[in-house]
């Protein structure tokens, strides 16, 4: 008989991730004796020096945590800040912002899958490495990536950091022969990821399933992006302003970021597989029948399945934003009179990543004076620990580099973003070793 | 004709949000190209391969706020043969360069139970407070022109052709009325640098500075015609003090404004 391994798995700076982070794991006898997912991202302190800025400021403000989802923080900010002061945003101006956020999920889920994720399951250490012998879906990638950019650039303005979007609205808004422009460049964004996901179908996915607890926004009306109430495959449907009551964050030595659990509970998952469990029914009706050809129904429990879940939510975004350009006429004024009322907002939407919460205390001056986020990223980094503890025990017969590529593999199931995450604080650095 | 050597080139990220690099996979239809005509060896936010340095052009985003980050800004100068700072945070602090005129302590305190587990230095700086940097690139974020443009200046051994007049300059081209004069919207155009393509005022709104001060700016002329107009002393402070608050430009600006606001509460 083999004798139990003992291994030290190492990975200092961890790469097709957003931003710094490193895995530290140990075996002992073949049993995981430490595991630790270290975020050394330095702090950046949003939630302090949001504190005496113009609730107008946020969505500004709070985009800068994040280049990938920037738009996931506006709307959020704004979510949260409308819903004290009452405002709710009519007709094709919510269009447009659900325009703005499916822009988004197309441009970053595009990322994750053809250039961060998809070189895990090939076998290359990149997507620039996997173009010599793939060259045909890095392209693809890259261009569906692209029609999600062009159509935040055309109503934010720009693609990292959106200048158009403000409390009750936009500054301005586009016409609509502007918008039909992106018609056949979001339909070629279709045709591709169904043709991507019929091919990425056929890749291995390792063997790993888990009873995880899915939470998500859930939406009468449709596949929740932009608002809705928390809802978990375990039981919990609660308002945005419960959040704080049922989830906790805890502080870990080994982390720079804050670490989600349900109370009393443990760890539990956002993000697309969560969503796509939870609210599979209110997908496009392509995206559906997609998902079924391609042998994925709810509840999907493998993580490195996300792979094509993400597909499957680009290609549902290509579906209601075809939709939604369509019937769009421009609004009559770009933005809905903003009037200060002092009070707590609470906001969430779904990131690519999962959801974002927001809270905001502000006063009479219309001055934020206590804000609270709570990105995506920290809620699942339990989550990610959780997963690698099980799973690395069973693939102690391989190779070293082969666990080490698994482990890395596993954590951007998640497609963490770590710059995100740790938009406060900074730990003191442990040696590994 | 012997093969050149493909120029080996690094990025590298400090206290940032990714945007400036994410703007470098932005590059759709010339990503490709780009990684033909150089040897991307340093690059984590796109690939696990890691080649050794000396690097010939190091593309560094982030500001530099903790310790070790100053150990590893002097390691990169050193393994750099041209060194480009890009984005906000890489040339002015960032944003989170507010924490230079706070007590950085009291940060802590206010969002983390455990304040005592926490390393980090007094101020986030840009990458010139510690080295020598060959050129810098501007915005929050950079845009993907300058971008290019810097690449294939480096590629063909000349100086990259990046305006540093006012944001003005480019918004008259673009024929966009003024939003300042037209419906009395503040806007930083006068004082800001070029790069965005007037982004800002094309979309109805004052300029907010993410390109940072222009070259010879006078900004306490713009800000005084705001005062004279019935903005508040306080929100000529928030105005300077965004994503490029402790450019000197702005940061004087802002200190200027600040003061003034504490003559108006205390007397």
């Amino acid at each position: 008989m083999q004798k139990p391994r003992t291994l030290t798995v190492r990975v200092d700076a961890l790469a097709r991730v957003e931003g710094e982070g490193a895995l530290h794991v140990r075996v002992r006898n073949g049993q995981v004796h430490e595991l630790r997912l270290e975020i050394y991202e330095p702090p950046r302190f949003f939630e302090a020096f949001l504190r005496g800025r113009r609730l107008e400021e946020a969505p500004d403000i709070t985009a800068r945590i994040c280049g990938i989802c920037p738009v996931a923080y506006q709307m959020s900010a704004c979510n949260a800040i409308e819903s004290l002061l009452g405002l709710s945003i009519p007709g094709p101006l919510r269009d447009l912002r659900l325009l703005l956020y499916y822009g988004e999920w197309i441009e970053s889920h595009a990322l994750h899958v053809f250039l961060l994720h998809l070189p895990d399951f090939l076998g290359y250490e990149s997507a620039l490495h996997m173009a010599r012998d793939y060259p045909e879906w890095v392209q693809k990638g890259l261009q569906i990536k692209k029609a999600g950019n062009a159509l935040m650039a055309r109503i934010g303005g720009r693609e990292i950091h959106p200048i158009n979007v403000r409390i009750g609205g936009f500054y301005s808004v586009p016409s609509r022969k502007a918008m039909l422009e992106h018609r056949e460049e979001i339909a070629r964004a279709r045709d591709s990821i169904v043709e991507a996901l019929r091919w990425m179908a056929g890749l291995e996915f390792p063997d790993f399933e888990e009873d995880y607890e899915f939470v998500a926004l859930y939406h009468p009306e449709e596949y929740a992006i932009l608002e809705g109430q928390i809802r978990s495959s375990k039981g919990i449907l609660i308002p945005v302003s419960a959040f704080e009551e049922v989830f906790e964050e805890l502080q870990v030595p080994h982390s720079n970021a804050l670490h989600s659990i349900v109370r009393g509970r443990g760890s539990y998952m956002v993000g697309p597989l969560a969503r796509f469990n939870l609210n599979f029914a209110q997908l496009a009706p392509l995206a559906q029948e997609v998902a079924a050809s391609i042998g994925l129904t709810p509840p999907v429990r493998n993580p490195f399945r996300s792979l094509l879940v993400r597909g499957i939510e680009i290609l549902h975004a290509c579906e209601e934003a075809l939709r939604l350009i369509e019937r769009y006429e421009p609004p009559d004024r770009p933005w809905e009179p903003v009037e200060v009322r002092p009070g707590i907002g609470y906001g969430a939407s779904e990131a690519p990543r999962g959801i974002l919460y927001h809270r905001y205390r502000i006063n009479a001056d219309g001055l934020i004076e206590e804000a609270k986020i709570v990105p995506p990223t920290a809620q699942n980094q339990r989550r990610i620990e959780d997963d690698l503890r099980k799973m690395v025990p069973r693939w102690l017969s391989l190779p070293k580099d082969q666990i080490t590529w698994r482990c890395e593999q596993a954590i951007r199931n998640y497609d963490p973003c770590i710059s995100c995450a740790t938009h406060f604080l900074r730990l003191e650095l442990q040696e590994l070793g | 004709m012997p093969k050149r050597r493909k120029p080996k080139l690094a990025v590298w990220k400090f206290a940032s949000c990714d945007g400036c690099q994410l703007t470098l996979l932005d590059c759709e239809d010339e990503l490709l190209a780009l990684a033909g005509e150089v040897e991307i060896a340093y690059f984590l936010e796109a690939s696990r391969a890691v080649v050794r340095g000396p690097y010939d052009l190091s593309l560094v985003e982030g500001s530099i706020s903790t310790p070790e980050q100053i150990e590893q800004i002097h390691e990169i100068r050193r393994q750099s043969r041209f060194l480009v700072a890009i984005g906000a945070c890489a040339t002015a602090g960032g944003i989170q360069a507010l924490r230079n005129f706070a007590d950085v302590r009291g940060f802590l305190d206010l969002v983390y139970a455990r304040p005592e587990y926490i390393k980090t230095l007094e101020k986030s700086l840009p990458a010139s407070a510690y080295v020598p940097v060959d050129f810098e690139l501007r915005g929050c974020p950079i845009g993907k022109g300058p971008l290019l443009e810097l690449l294939s200046a480096f590629l063909n051994g000349r100086r990259p052709n990046i305006p540093n007049h006012s944001v003005c300059i480019e918004c008259k081209r673009q024929g966009i009325v003024c939003v300042m004069v037209a419906q009395g919207i503040p806007c930083l155009g006068p004082v800001t640098q070029a790069g965005c393509g007037a982004l800002c005022p094309a979309y109805r709104r004052g300029c907010y500075g993410c390109f940072g001060p222009m070259e010879t700016p006078n900004p306490t002329s713009l800000g005084d015609w705001f005062l004279a107009r019935g903005m508040a002393s306080a929100d000529l402070v928030r105005l300077f003090r965004t994503f490029n608050a402790y450019a000197p430009a702005f940061k004087e600006a802002g200190e200027r404004y600040a003061e003034a606001t504490d003559v108006d509460r205390s007397g």
